[in-house]
């Protein structure tokens, strides 16, 4: 197929369209952050840069990110552990039940976020008699964080085949040693955006959060829901926002670099 | 009510509940102050009867945003001074719903708690939480008179926390936009087609009383005592009332920056609100008023109580006193938007801010029908048949907006 | 020794270590998460005391009964579902030239740049992009003040939420697409296929599983939703506001529990039947 100039020209041309559709709103966001008004007021009465420092000052925005990173870091951690091993079994066994298996590890994040919530909420509170905090936060994340490690190690297995590992067992390398000189490269950069895909996932997670936090753990956007709320604080929400958007970019980019076009965008997925 | 707990999300439950008791009130018929609705007798649990040293430690139960140690913001935190005045180092859990906190103080690791009147009746009927000696708290003498002596916060004239503060659900127009000026909620209700796709209202099934309120006074036939207490035909009766007004609504709000926005831009012009909302539009300039309409309204009032089983019983003293002390109870109703429940806490307060909310008027206050979580057996203490529950209050609130 | 030992016990037994490679996640998945959803399940057949303070372990299809005599359900049920299938095809339609575009006609640079500029707003965070489009459709807002604003409601609700998902659609389009070697398409080409047969024949195999895969995003996350309708959706209602209202504010879990297993059965059955596509390894 070759594209045809104006074919190419008019998916040019919808692309950026598409794409100021995308940072319209975004652009919202950064210039309501200097917006006098409290309540974002339209067009804005006046400019300021009071929200910044306050934002800069703010403890509990400081705490919320960091208890943000803590969930993301160990959700992360286990999902990496398991997908790897869900990912390993599923390529290199046949078995009765395997595509039954494959649809469960998909399940937490094709069943809608509440439905996880509720469920995994009624089954700590009532079920196992715990109490809703940080650990229950790290379980929810993690189950449906599996997905995104499995889905991309599964993949880069796929494109590989079995046969460098075959030979490393031929040559005498036990399980365990082949898994560490052989396996892992491999999976290297399939896990790492996997790896980060799932931490991008748990870091901006709200619904199943609400449902197992319980009301001692404040991760970010629980944090920000709170104050989006709290007028006096709206503004200082979009600062927070307003500056995440511009430090993603280094995540994206370091991932790009290090996995290779391909492995970033599923690391987006 | 309550920034964060709104804000939090969740729970409308814990606005209040159980034992907010019924109004208080100018509707007459209702119990005594010191019956409570139910009429249990509460369990014997001892009460403290002197002081002695502070034990250096205090863990708060608290909903968010009544027990601030500056991590929210630098400039608001009365939990440093409290620690530094009484050596008592201060933990903090917040909760987010009533039942949360119940819950939480039965584990009996809480010395004290904030309680919205449901919970507050049940931990008194469970034994959690001790009678409090109003003696051993010296500010106590400056809480208004009207709040002591509730039935959501004592049994038979023995109270069980010490009040802390209170506020009611206003009606709040656009004055460029709505003309003449309302003085009843029936500018929301009977007359809210003129202001078609401009009404807001509050989205909870609490919401529910509002309606109930005003037909407490536009149609006496239906014989409703306590907007709380609304039996099957009642209930229907608000029920249709509110889905006449839904077919008017341009939206429910549940937290003040939708409502704030929404009146800034004119998307709402007319409808319920809360007395921060009110003050915070007008700081934006944004030509609004409101008011406390003839009819009454509904609101809410809280209580910190003290745990049955607390190791701490010095150190909770010491908060019950810290936190209606002057310079605590106004730091936090200026933070969380409500009255303070002490008067001296308006001698120091923010020039304007008592007068803004209203807080030490009597007649005002009696005017607020304060939230309580509806449950069967008729808080109007009618007996001959069943009252609706909550849940189906829930029910009836997600038939209302279809 | 030892370690050589296990090591050369798992080599000689597959079936040792396939259980223990998928022990673990298993234990997680198919116990943890399977049995919290047939927990949920169970919950779904109990009720709540009049109190509402606590659950009463009694069997009663009563939640059911509600379910499906009262109307106001199916109404918001086919509300729920009508505005899953349009953000699902706003977003497809949108996602098709971006990707086709991304994969096909943009240089590598300018691929790595695209793919950032789309994965960006995802790390921006779900409630604020949210109340920014609330700010974008107020009365004398940005969109207004052009005469495009539908005001809140039902459209602003769809139009947000596939602005939301979008990057979930456009992401496994242009993975499908770029692993589209350019010689099969030039092949075609030189086989005599026009563009339009190329698009048909070679293009549309690969986008429509990418598509399916995208769609079982969009269809979940708006079935959850509950957020972004009570900030844009005017008076309107979703599943995810009866199932959170029913647990949080009416503490009424059963309840709760019985409105979820709508979009559960909606999914597992959307699921079942994208199955053959090879949906499923798109994700």
């Amino acid at each position: 197929m070759r594209l045809s100039p104006l074919t190419r020209a008019l998916l040019g041309a919808f692309t950026a369209l598409a794409l100021v559709f995308v940072y319209l709103p975004l652009s919202l966001v950064l210039l309501n952050s200097f917006n006098t008004s409290r309540a974002f007021a339209w067009p804005p009465p006046g400019l300021t840069t009071r929200w910044w420092s306050q934002a800069w000052s703010s403890d509990g925005a400081r705490s919320a990110i960091v208890v943000s990173l803590e969930v993301a870091a160990i959700a992360t951690v286990v999902a990496l552990v398991l997908g790897t091993m869900a990912a390993m079994a599923l390529h290199r066994f046949r078995f009765f039940g395997r595509d039954t298996v494959s649809l469960l590890i998909i399940l937490p994040i094709a069943l809608p976020g509440v439905v996880t919530g509720i469920a995994l909420a009624n089954a700590f509170t009532t079920m196992l008699g715990l109490e809703l905090g940080f650990l229950t936060v790290v379980v929810s994340h993690a189950t449906f964080c599996i997905v995104t490690v499995f889905n991309n190690a599964i993949a880069r297995m796929r494109r590989l085949g079995t046969t460098l590992e075959d030979a490393s067992a031929d040559l005498g390398a036990g399980t365990f040693t082949t898994f560490r000189l052989v396996t892992l490269p491999m999976l290297r950069s399939a896990l790492l955006a996997g790896g980060l895909l799932s931490f991008a996932l748990s870091f901006d997670e709200i619904i199943v959060t609400t449902f197992t936090a319980g009301s001692g753990v404040t991760t970010l956007p629980i944090w920000i829901y709170q104050n989006l709320f709290r007028p006096n604080q709206a503004p200082v929400v979009n600062v927070v926002a307003a500056a995440l958007i511009v430090l993603s970019i280094l995540p994206i980019w370091l991932a790009q670099r290090l996995a290779g076009t391909d492995e970033s965008v599923a690391a987006a997925r | 009510m309550k920034l964060t707990r709104l804000a939090g999300a969740a729970v409308v439950l814990a606005l209040c509940a159980v034992g907010c008791g019924t109004s208080s009130d100018d509707s007459g018929g209702s119990a005594g102050d010191s019956d409570t609705p139910g009429g249990f007798t509460a369990p014997d649990v001892p009460m403290a009867s002197e002081l002695g040293d502070n034990e250096g430690a205090l863990s708060i139960l608290a909903w968010p945003g009544y027990a601030e140690d500056g991590s929210t913001d630098k400039t608001v935190d009365w939990v440093t001074p409290f620690e530094e005045k009484t050596g008592c180092q201060v933990d903090v859990k917040t909760f987010g719903t009533s039942d949360e906190a119940v819950s939480l103080m039965q584990s009996g690791q809480y010395d004290v708690v904030s309680a919205s009147g449901d919970a507050s009746l049940r931990l008194i009927a469970g034994g959690d939480v001790a009678p409090v000696n109003t003696d051993l708290v010296p500010n106590y003498a400056d809480v208004w008179p009207f709040l002591k002596d509730r039935p959501w916060n004592s049994v038979d004239d023995q109270m069980y926390g010490i009040p802390h503060g209170y506020g009611a659900n206003l009606l709040m127009w656009r004055t460029d936009k709505v003309d003449p000026a309302p003085t009843s909620w029936s500018a929301v209700f009977d007359d809210s087609s003129a202001y078609a796709g401009k009404v807001t209202a509050y989205d909870s099934p609490i919401y529910i009383a509002d309606a109930a309120l005003y037909l407490m006074n536009t149609q006496p036939d239906l014989g409703i005592e306590d907007p709380y207490a609304l039996d099957a035909d009642q209930l229907a009766a608000a029920v249709e009332l509110l889905k006449a007004q839904k077919a008017n609504v341009g939206e429910y709000w549940s937290d003040y920056l939708k409502e704030v926005q929404a009146f800034t831009t004119g998307d709402s012009i007319v409808g319920t609100t809360w007395q921060v909302i009110a003050n915070l539009a007008e700081a934006d300039k944004v030509p609004v008023k409101a008011i406390l309409p003839e009819e009454g309204s509904t609101g809410w009032s809280d209580t910190w109580m003290v745990g049955s089983e607390t190791e701490h019983p010095n150190c909770a003293y010491a908060w019950l006193d810290h936190i209606i002390s002057p310079e605590a109870n106004d730091a936090v109703a200026e933070w969380f938007g409500e009255a303070p429940a002490s008067s001296k806490a308006c001698e120091i307060a923010t020039k304007g801010f008592c007068e803004s909310y209203h807080a030490g008027d009597e007649a005002y206050a009696e005017k607020i029908h304060y939230w309580t979580t509806p449950i069967e057996e008729c808080l109007d203490g009618r007996t001959d048949v069943t009252c609706t529950t909550y849940q189906e209050w829930t029910q009836a609130w997600t038939e209302i907006k279809g | 020794m030892a370690s050589s030992g296990s090591a050369g016990l798992l080599h000689r037994s597959p079936r040792l270590r396939l259980g223990l490679l998928l022990g673990p996640p298993m234990l997680w998945l198919g116990v943890l998460y399977l049995g919290s959803l047939a927990a949920l399940f169970i919950t779904s057949l109990w009720t709540v005391d009049a109190f509402g303070a606590g659950i009463q372990r009694t069997w009663t299809l009563e939640n059911f009964r509600t379910l499906f005599t009262l109307d106001v359900y199916r109404t918001i049920t086919f509300r729920t579902l009508l505005t899953a299938v349009a953000v699902t095809v706003i977003d497809g339609l949108v996602a098709v030239p971006v990707a086709l575009f991304m994969a096909k006609v943009a240089s590598p640079r300018w691929q790595r740049i695209l793919v950032i500029l789309v994965l960006t707003p995802l790390w921006a965070s779900y409630l604020v992009k949210a109340y920014a489009w609330r700010g974008m459709f107020s009365t004398g807002g940005p969109l207004d003040s052009v005469g495009l604003s539908p005001g809140y409601g039902l459209s602003a609700t769809i139009v947000t939420l596939a602005y939301l998902w979008l990057p979930y659609m456009v992401l496994p389009m242009y993975a499908g697409l770029e692993r589209l070697p350019d010689s099969l398409l030039e092949a075609s080409a030189d086989l005599g296929a026009g563009t339009w047969t190329t698009m048909r024949r070679v293009v549309l195999p690969v986008l429509f599983p990418a598509a399916v895969a995208g769609s079982i995003f969009t269809f979940s996350l708006t079935l959850g939703d509950y957020i972004a309708v009570k900030i844009v959706g005017g008076t309107n209602q979703l599943l995810g506001n009866v199932v959170y209202d029913s647990f949080l504010t009416g503490n009424n879990m059963p309840f709760a529990a019985t409105v979820s297993l709508i979009p559960v059965v909606v999914m597992l059955a959307y699921l079942t039947a994208v199955r053959r596509t090879g949906a499923l390894e798109n994700l």
